[in-house]
């Protein structure tokens, strides 16, 4: 096809789309005048009912809890593909390459990096660290959660791995607590619903006293899902980050050079 | 005040954007990238979600361009090898 004709294929594509947008934009409720009932009911019950602050939270974890256990499976099936998908990779190079690779493997062939760089990530890991306990235990308190919190934690891990080497980074993380994180905070979440089932007769349900609002422990249940949805999301996404990291080192290794 | 801060993230956010496209080499993508998912995080942030501005910030501007960044650099050596 011709740069022309093309261009009067285009030319009407672009033209519907325009009005099409245009059309639909202008029929958009006012900014803050959401139609649906949902959030206003929430907004006024939320706390009352389930004493914790975040409504966002009590949302995520109460009343549409059945629904976040869905995006937990999803997340944890996902991470779960990934890494039998790259150890296989993973596998066919190692057979290659087993004879020149000796003990030392991996820690022998990187490079050190300066020591400006170190000192800023080791000063940089532990706040890191606090920040993302901080997020996960306060989720049902104010914005964040397990899952915000949880990749707070992976990136304090990243730091070990930019500031150091990737050594440093699997002996502060070995695969196999890493893979306990993910399948034991997924399981926890699933365990939690039942208890709800087996206590209160519903899946998914609040079996634990609210408590009061404003304290670390409000919103029963809540808290308790925000650890296991943390423990989760910083296992797989820090074993996919592994996974990822052991291919291209392994593969940089084959070659000789640096880059 | 407030009203400022929101067109300021929203114009940042649509520069962004278009940088990320107008930028062709994959390695710098990443890291423009990165930083537009920061600044995606401060529209959410300006336009009260807070919940969901922690996540794009964690996911936006550290998880998505790493993962970027390692398969460039897999794909890169394997070319290299190749040649």
């Amino acid at each position: 096809m011709s740069r022309r004709a093309r261009l009067w294929m285009f030319a009407p594509a672009l033209a519907g789309m325009v009005a099409l947008l245009i059309w639909g934009l202008t029929g958009l409720p006012d900014f803050g005048h959401y139609r649906g009932p949902y959030g206003k009911v929430l907004a006024k019950v939320a706390v009352p009912e389930r004493k914790a602050t975040n409504v966002v939270a009590s949302t995520t974890f109460d009343y549409r809890g059945f629904d976040t256990l869905g995006e937990e499976m999803i997340l944890f099936s996902a991470a779960l593909g990934l890494v039998v998908l790259l150890r296989e990779l993973r596998g066919e190079e190692e057979e290659d390459e087993e004879a020149d690779d000796d003990e030392e493997g991996i820690e022998g062939r990187e490079e050190r990096t300066s020591d400006a760089l170190r000192i800023f990530g080791l000063g940089l890991v532990g706040p890191t660290v606090v920040l993302g306990i901080y997020i996960v235990s306060h989720g049902a308190l104010t914005p964040g959660g397990g899952f915000q919190g949880g990749l707070v934690l992976v990136t304090a891990l990243l730091v070990v791995y930019l500031a150091g080497r990737y050594a440093a980074m699997r002996r502060v993380s070995p695969i196999p607590m890493l893979e306990v994180g993910e399948a034991g905070g997924a399981t926890a979440f699933a365990l939690i619903g039942l208890g709800g089932l087996v206590i209160a007769g519903i899946y998914m349900k609040n079996f634990i006293d609210p408590g009061t609002p404003k304290t670390l422990l409000s919103g029963g249940v809540i808290p308790l899902l925000n650890i296991s949805v943390g423990l989760e999301v910083a296992g797989a996404f820090a074993l996919a980050f592994t996974e990822f990291l052991d291919q291209t080192l392994l593969l940089r290794g084959s070659g000789g050079d640096e880059s | 005040m407030i009203e400022a801060v929101k067109i300021a993230a929203l114009l940042v956010v649509a520069a962004g954007g278009t940088a990320v496209v107008l930028v062709r080499d994959p390695l710098r993508q990443a890291v423009v990238l990165s930083f537009y998912g920061l600044v995606l995080g401060v529209l959410f942030f300006a336009f009260q979600a807070p919940d969901v501005s922690l996540s794009q910030i964690t996911v936006g501007s550290v998880g998505v361009p790493l993962m970027l960044l390692l398969t460039i650099a897999k794909v890169r050596k394997r070319e290299r090898e190749r040649e």
